[in-house]
C-alpha cells in the first residue's frame, strides 16, 4: 500500500479509537421501557402555566412602556420593581433565601417570554439569573449566599464585570488588578467596560487579577457592593439596540474588598467565568428566540389584514414561503435552546449545545427580524411598529457573551476533542 | 370570616373557539384553559378583604374536570387563596342550576359568610349561578358589583345596572357576583406559585355531596353566528319606512 492510503488507514483507526472513548451525543438518545423519551417540546403543565403568566405580565406591565424605555435609553423603575415582585430576579434561588426555587428551564422560559415583548428587559433578567445568581449559588460560601443571594432575589440588581476596553473576546487579558493587603483584603484598580445592568446594579461581581505572575490563573472573582469607596459607574453607552438595558463603564480606584467577599478560591476566576458564560449562553439563546418570536407574532396577523391586488398579502405564495422559512428557523432555534436547558437541568454535559444554540438563535433573530420588516413594508420601517426595534435589538446577540466567531471556534474545538483530533489526543501515538 | 370564591375553568379568553363536528359543543381538547376572568376578579376582592383582616380564610371552589386542579393551583391558590375544593364532573360546562346546588351543599358543610362569584362565565355568558344560589339559600344577593364595602355583619355592594349604579346593603351571609370594574387582579408571583403547589385541594363529586348532576337540558345544536349580510342604502325616509313595512318590522 502506498504511504497515502496507509496514512488514511491510520487516521481511520485512531479516529475510531478516540470515538469509542467518548460518550458521544448519539448514545444518549435511545428509549428504553423504563425511560420513555419525550419530545423536546414536551413542556409540563406547570411550565406551560408559567409561560402564560410571564407572557401576560410582559404584555400588560412591560408592553406599554417599551417604546419610551427604548427612546430614553432607560429602564422604567416600575418595570424593574415588577420583575422583582414577580420573583423573576431569583428564579433558581432557593425559597429559603427568598427566591422562587424553580429550575434552569423555568428561567429560560421566563427569559424567552420577556424577550417576546422587550429583549432589553429580558437581558436584565437573564444576566441576573444566569450569570450573577449562578456564580453565587455555584461558588459562593454559605454566608455569601445568605446575604447576597437573598438581596439579589428580592431587590438588588447584579452586574458581571469581566470585559475591559482592551479585553473582550480575549477576556483573560484583563488588566484590572487586585493587590493583596496584610489583612487578607484586596485593593482593586482598573476599569471595566460594556457592563450590562451596571446602571441599576447594587452588587458587582468583578474579575480582577490577584497574581499577574500566574497569568490568567491569577484571576479572582470579587463581590463589590455599590457605595464601596472608589467604585464608580461611568458613562452609559448610547446603543443601537437593547437601549433600556444599561451598559456602562465601571471604574475601580483603590477599591477595598475584604477577604470574605472573594467568591470561590483565589485564582479560580477564569474557571468561574468560563463555566458561568457557558450557562449564560443558553439564556442569550432564549432571549434571541423570544426576539424572533415577538417579531414574527407582530408580523403574521398584519400580512393577513393588509390587502394588495385584492388579496391579503399573506396569501401570496412568495410571502407564504417566507412565513414557512421563518417558522422553521424559530422551531429549530427553540428545540436547540430547550434541549440545552434540559441537558443542564439533567446535569449532563451541555457546553457544545449551549454554544450552538446561542450562535444559531442569534443568527435566526437577525434573519427573522430583518425579513419581518420586509414583509411589513413601509410601516415596518417606522417606530410605530415593533419590528424595527426587534431588528436593532438582534445585533447584540452575535456579540455579547461570546461573539459568533468565538462560538464557532468553541464548537470546532469541541468537535475536535470528541473525535480525538485535538492535539492532546493525537499526540498519544 | 370564611369566604367562598367560585372559580370556573373556561377556554382562555384569547382563544378563538371552534364548534365540534357534531355541532353539539365547542372543541376543548388541546385548547388552552384558564380561570374565568370575572372569577379572578372575585378572588382579588376576597384577597383585599383578607388583607383588611375582614376575611380569615379564602376557599376557592371549582366545579369542573379533575384537570382543573392545575388552574386552581396556578390561579386562585397562587394569588393567595388558602385552599381549594374541586367538585369533579366529567364535562366542562355545567348547568348553572346544578352548579348552584353543589354550592348549596358545600355551604352547608363549610358555613362561609360570604360567597363571591364572577358575574358570568365567558363560555356560556349565563349570569345565573349567583342568582340561583341566592334563591336556593334564601340569602341576599348583590350582583354585577363594581364596589364592595364590608361593615359589621353587613356588605354594601354598588351594582352596575343598565341605567347606572345601584347600591344595596345586605346582611351577611350574602352572595356577591363581581363585575369588570371591581378591581384589577394581581399577578401570581413565582414564589407564591411554589407555595400554592403545597396547598390542599379537597376533591369530591356531586354524588358524594348528594346532588343529582344528570343534565336536565340537552344541547340540540350549536352554530356559528350567521355571517352578516350586506344591507341596502335608501334615499329618503319614506323609502326607509316602506322597506321596514315590507319586511314586517313595523
Amino acid at each position: 500500500t502506498t504511504g497515502r492510503s496507509m496514512a488514511f488507514a491510520n487516521f481511520q483507526r485512531s479516529f475510531q479509537l478516540a470515538k469509542n472513548h467518548k460518550t458521544s451525543s448519539f448514545s444518549r438518545g435511545y428509549a428504553t421501557e423504563a425511560k420513555p423519551m419525550r419530545a423536546l417540546t414536551d413542556f409540563s403543565d406547570e411550565e406551560n402555566e408559567l409561560r402564560s403568566l410571564v407572557a401576560k405580565f410582559a404584555k400588560e406591565k412591560i408592553g406599554p412602556k417599551v417604546r419610551e424605555m427604548d427612546e430614553k435609553s432607560q429602564l422604567d423603575p416600575e418595570v424593574l420593581s415588577g420583575l422583582f415582585e414577580q420573583g423573576f430576579m431569583g428564579i433558581e434561588t432557593p425559597t429559603e433565601l427568598d427566591g422562587s426555587g424553580m429550575s434552569f428551564t423555568d428561567a429560560i422560559i421566563v427569559i424567552e417570554e420577556l424577550a417576546k415583548v422587550d429583549p432589553a428587559v429580558s437581558v436584565v433578567c437573564d444576566v441576573q439569573n444566569t450569570l450573577v445568581n449562578n456564580i453565587l449559588s455555584n461558588w459562593g460560601t454559605k454566608e455569601q449566599r445568605e446575604k447576597y443571594s437573598r438581596q439579589l432575589a428580592q431587590n438588588t440588581v447584579g452586574s458581571f464585570c469581566l470585559s475591559e476596553w482592551g479585553s473582550g473576546s480575549d477576556a483573560f487579558a484583563l488588566k484590572t488588578k487586585a493587590d493583596l493587603q496584610s489583612d487578607g483584603s484586596y485593593i482593586l484598580n482598573g476599569s471595566k467596560a460594556w457592563i450590562t445592568n451596571s446602571g441599576e446594579a447594587g452588587i458587582f461581581l468583578v474579575m480582577a487579577n490577584a497574581d499577574v505572575s500566574k497569568g490568567y490563573k491569577g484571576i479572582t472573582t470579587f463581590l463589590v457592593p455599590k457605595g464601596t469607596p472608589g467604585l464608580q459607574v461611568g458613562k452609559k453607552e448610547d446603543k443601537l439596540g437593547i437601549r433600556a438595558s444599561s451598559t456602562c463603564e465601571v471604574l475601580f480606584n483603590d477599591v477595598r474588598v475584604p477577604k470574605d467577599q472573594i467568591v470561590g478560591p483565589v485564582g479560580s476566576g477564569y474557571k468561574i467565568a468560563i463555566e458561568t458564560l457557558n450557562e449564560g449562553r443558553i439564556g442569550i439563546a432564549a432571549q434571541m428566540l423570544g426576539l424572533a418570536g415577538g417579531a414574527f407574532e407582530a408580523t403574521l396577523p398584519y400580512i393577513y389584514q393588509r390587502k394588495q391586488f385584492g388579496k391579503p398579502i399573506g396569501t401570496f405564495q412568495g410571502m407564504q414561503f417566507q412565513v414557512a422559512q421563518i417558522a422553521m428557523d424559530i422551531e429549530a432555534a427553540k428545540l436547540m435552546t430547550y434541549n440545552a436547558a434540559r441537558l443542564k437541568d439533567a446535569k449532563q454535559p451541555f457546553t457544545k449545545e449551549a454554544a450552538m444554540c446561542k450562535l444559531f438563535a442569534s443568527q435566526v433573530a437577525e434573519k427573522v427580524s430583518s425579513l419581518c420588516i420586509n414583509m411589513l413594508g413601509g410601516v415596518g420601517f417606522t417606530k410605530d411598529f415593533p419590528a424595527e426595534k426587534f431588528f436593532r435589538d438582534c445585533k447584540i446577540g452575535q456579540i455579547y457573551e461570546g461573539t459568533s466567531n468565538i462560538q464557532m471556534q468553541t464548537i470546532a474545538k469541541l468537535i475536535e476533542r470528541e473525535n480525538g483530533l485535538d492535539t492532546k489526543t493525537t499526540q498519544h501515538k | 370570616m370564611k369566604a367562598f370564591v367560585g372559580c370556573k375553568r373556561v377556554i382562555d379568553y384569547a382563544v378563538k373557539p371552534r364548534i365540534n363536528p357534531e355541532k353539539t359543543g365547542v372543541v376543548t381538547q388541546n385548547v388552552k384553559m384558564s380561570i374565568n376572568p370575572f372569577d379572578e376578579i372575585a378572588v382579588e376582592e376576597a384577597l383585599k378583604l383578607k388583607e383588611k383582616g375582614i376575611v380569615k380564610e379564602i376557599v376557592a371552589v371549582m366545579v369542573g374536570p379533575s384537570a382543573g386542579s392545575l388552574q386552581l393551583t396556578n390561579g386562585p391558590l397562587a394569588m393567595g387563596a388558602d385552599r381549594g375544593i374541586l367538585v369533579e364532573i366529567p364535562e366542562e360546562d355545567a348547568n348553572p342550576l346544578l352548579v348552584a346546588k353543589v354550592f348549596q351543599k358545600l355551604i352547608a358543610k363549610e358555613n362561609p359568610e360570604l360567597v363571591l362569584l364572577g358575574k358570568q362565565a365567558i363560555d356560556n355568558d349565563a349570569n345565573q349561578t349567583g342568582q340561583i344560589l341566592a334563591g336556593l339559600m334564601q340569602w341576599p344577593q348583590g350582583t354585577c358589583a363594581s364596589k364592595v364595602e364590608m361593615a359589621e355583619k353587613q356588605v354594601t355592594v354598588t351594582r352596575e345596572i343598565d341605567s347606572g349604579l345601584r347600591t344595596v346593603t345586605m346582611d351577611l351571609p350574602a352572595i356577591v357576583t363581581c363585575d369588570l370594574r371591581l378591581n384589577t387582579p394581581r399577578f401570581a408571583t413565582l414564589q407564591n406559585i411554589m407555595k400554592a403547589r403545597k396547598k390542599t385541594i379537597e376533591k369530591t363529586t356531586p354524588k358524594d355531596l348528594g346532588v343529582d348532576f344528570a343534565p336536565k337540558l340537552k344541547v340540540l345544536q350549536l352554530d356559528e353566528p350567521s355571517v352578516r349580510k350586506a344591507g341596502i342604502k335608501v334615499a329618503t325616509v319614506e323609502d326607509l319606512v316602506g322597506h321596514l313595512k315590507k319586511t314586517g318590522t313595523i
